[in-house]
């Protein structure tokens, strides 16, 4: 069984996001990282893998940079590593993302796919099961649990309600939550081997994906609303008068 | 142009964004047909404002949740050039699954609509704010509590039809929550703690709190990723939840950029911190220098004299 896991460079959550010119200034962040959903949906796989029989193919879509993720990817134990280069995936809509992920995962051959549940940028939540209907394949999101036997998995899945424990059979699609498991490190060694593993770098049209045009176009960025500088207080005795505030001032109790 | 809102359920009734999202609908000029999933709450989707049709869709795949097989059950009565769904979980699964199934794209999150159609959302979590143009046909989901709700008094044709489609995922085991606690993402006040409480058990004194305003109790990353009682549930932040309630006091958090990412646009926050530099304060409207272990029974003597 092969598991393809989708996964994209995003700013690291602890970096700043600065706008210049109405864009957001992606030279200035400091740090790009796996987003993090992501990286339990990478866990989940490299767990499931090391129970044995499994090929485990890193796959991202995106610029150059986005390489150095793939090769962390593979420091942990990702057999593969497919990145199909797009500069600017930001001027690309939903659906085209999504074309190039199916054809990606095509390629791979992978018939299970796992991804975050949405990606800390835009945090849209899109192609886990847009990628799931390209596919042919049934899609289960929310994920915080997952265990494979044979062909069929069982999930755990947040709810409304709290938790459900389902079972789907492949091919499917799992779209990560945060789990409980701790996210593994990578060692030395896994670091020294995945220097010499390949990246399999392809353009869309090298998967055979017309693209179209996008249907989305960006109008500007901008920062979040300053909010006015707050009242501050000291000690504990100020409580009341802070309570006092909230319900006259405010009104809000 | 006819909007396709899917309403957004809670097991029996309306979930109170589908009047959101009928509001936005006719803010940018639309007409809104409502699918309700499972006939859940078609009378009450036919009485609000501006919605000219309901359909209720029923079939034995909504017993469960899958979302492949509710998109593919509702898409085939959806005609509208805009679907228009929450940004729920199920809300957003359905919306790219029926996206994906008639080829058009997709927006999730948006907080302000304008003709065009124009789309503001926040994204890295609110770190920054986007606005883009989407041609039509495409879909669009809504976060919760930032559109106007429509009014009441509407009086739309309910019709039935039956649709229905193979469930893929099986349910096999329903494990309800561990408290009957108000969830944050639904909540209109929340209290959050962070590692400044020293200790888990020490969150029964925000549960105290909460009681009393009908709170919902959160907690920041770093609690979370430290103590295995506090679940994940509970984050807010933005590897957790990003929530807008009325009214957000943090107890005991410092204030680190992923946190206030996901409570920024609180209308209301509340910081209580012993250390008067701590960043949470750079977004608070009220700020109190003080310890925990000193403020929270002060607050709870405050609360319960309202």
């Amino acid at each position: 069984m092969g598991i393809a896991v989708l996964m994209k460079q995003v700013p690291d959550t602890t970096a700043k996001i600065t706008v210049s010119g109405g864009r957001v200034d992606e030279s200035a962040v400091s740090k790009w990282s796996i987003s993090p959903y992501d990286e339990y949906a990478l866990e989940s796989a490299l767990q499931i893998k090391e129970a044995g029989g499994v090929d485990l193919i890193a796959v991202t879509c995106g610029p150059a940079r986005a390489a150095k993720m793939l090769t962390d990817a593979a420091a942990v134990g990702a057999d593969a590593l497919v990145h199909v280069l797009v500069e600017d995936l930001s001027a690309l809509d939903s659906t085209q993302v999504q074309a190039i992920l199916a054809a990606a995962v095509k390629h791979t051959g992978a018939d299970v796919v796992f991804c975050g549940k949405q990606a800390a940028d835009t945090n849209a939540g899109s192609t886990g099961p847009g990628v799931a209907h390209l596919l042919g394949a049934s899609c289960v999101t929310m994920v915080s649990e997952i265990a494979v036997d044979g062909d069929s998995f069982t999930a755990m899945r947040a709810t409304a309600d709290g938790n459900e424990r389902i079972a789907v059979s492949s091919p499917c699609v799992f779209a990560f939550d945060k789990g409980t498991t701790e996210l593994r490190r990578p060692n030395v060694r896994g670091i020294m081997m995945a220097k010499k593993k390949v990246i399999e770098t392809m353009s869309p049209a090298d998967l055979g994906v017309d693209m179209g045009g996008s249907s989305v176009s960006i109008d500007g960025h901008s920062p979040p609303p300053e909010k006015p500088p707050g009242q501050k207080f000291e000690g504990a005795e100020s409580v009341a008068t802070v309570v006092g505030k909230l319900r006259d001032e405010a009104n809000v109790i | 142009m006819d909007i396709t809102v899917i309403a957004e359920t809670t097991g029996d009734g309306l979930h109170p964004v589908t009047a959101q999202l009928v509001g936005a609908a006719s803010s940018i000029g639309g007409t809104s047909t409502v699918l309700c999933p499972g006939g859940v709450g078609a009378a009450e989707a036919a009485s609000i404002a501006g919605v000219t049709k309901v359909i209720s869709v029923k079939g034995d795949c909504f017993g469960s949740f899958d979302g492949g097989a509710w998109a593919e059950a509702l898409n085939s009565v959806a005609s509208g050039d805009v679907i228009m769904a929450a940004a729920s979980p199920s809300g957003r699964e359905i919306a790219a699954t029926m996206a994906a199934m008639r080829g058009i794209p997709i927006v999730q999150d948006a907080t302000a609509l304008r003709p065009g159609i124009s789309v503001t959302r926040p994204i890295y979590s609110g770190k920054a704010i986007e606005t883009l143009t989407i041609s039509t046909p495409c879909a669009i989901t809504l976060r919760a509590n930032a559109f106007d709700a429509a009014g009441g008094g509407g009086n739309a044709d309910v019709s039935t039809v039956n649709r229905s489609a193979d469930v893929a995922v099986a349910v096999r085991e329903a494990i309800a929550k561990a408290s009957e606690r108000l969830d944050v993402a639904e909540a209109d006040i929340i209290i959050s703690g962070g590692r400044g409480m020293g200790d888990p058990a020490n969150f029964s004194h925000l549960n105290e709190v909460a009681d009393i305003i009908g709170a919902a109790v959160g907690a920041s990353r770093a609690a979370v990723d430290t103590w295995d009682e506090i679940p994940h549930s509970m984050q807010v932040g933005q590897t957790g939840k990003t929530v807008t309630p009325r009214l957000y006091i943090a107890v005991g958090i410092s204030g680190a950029i992923q946190h206030l990412a996901g409570m920024r646009t609180s209308k209301y926050i509340v910081a209580i911190n012993k250390d008067p530099d701590a960043p949470i304060f750079g977004v608070a409207d009220y700020g109190i220098v003080a310890t925990w272990e000193e403020a929270l029974p002060a607050l709870k003597a405050e609360l319960e004299k309202l």
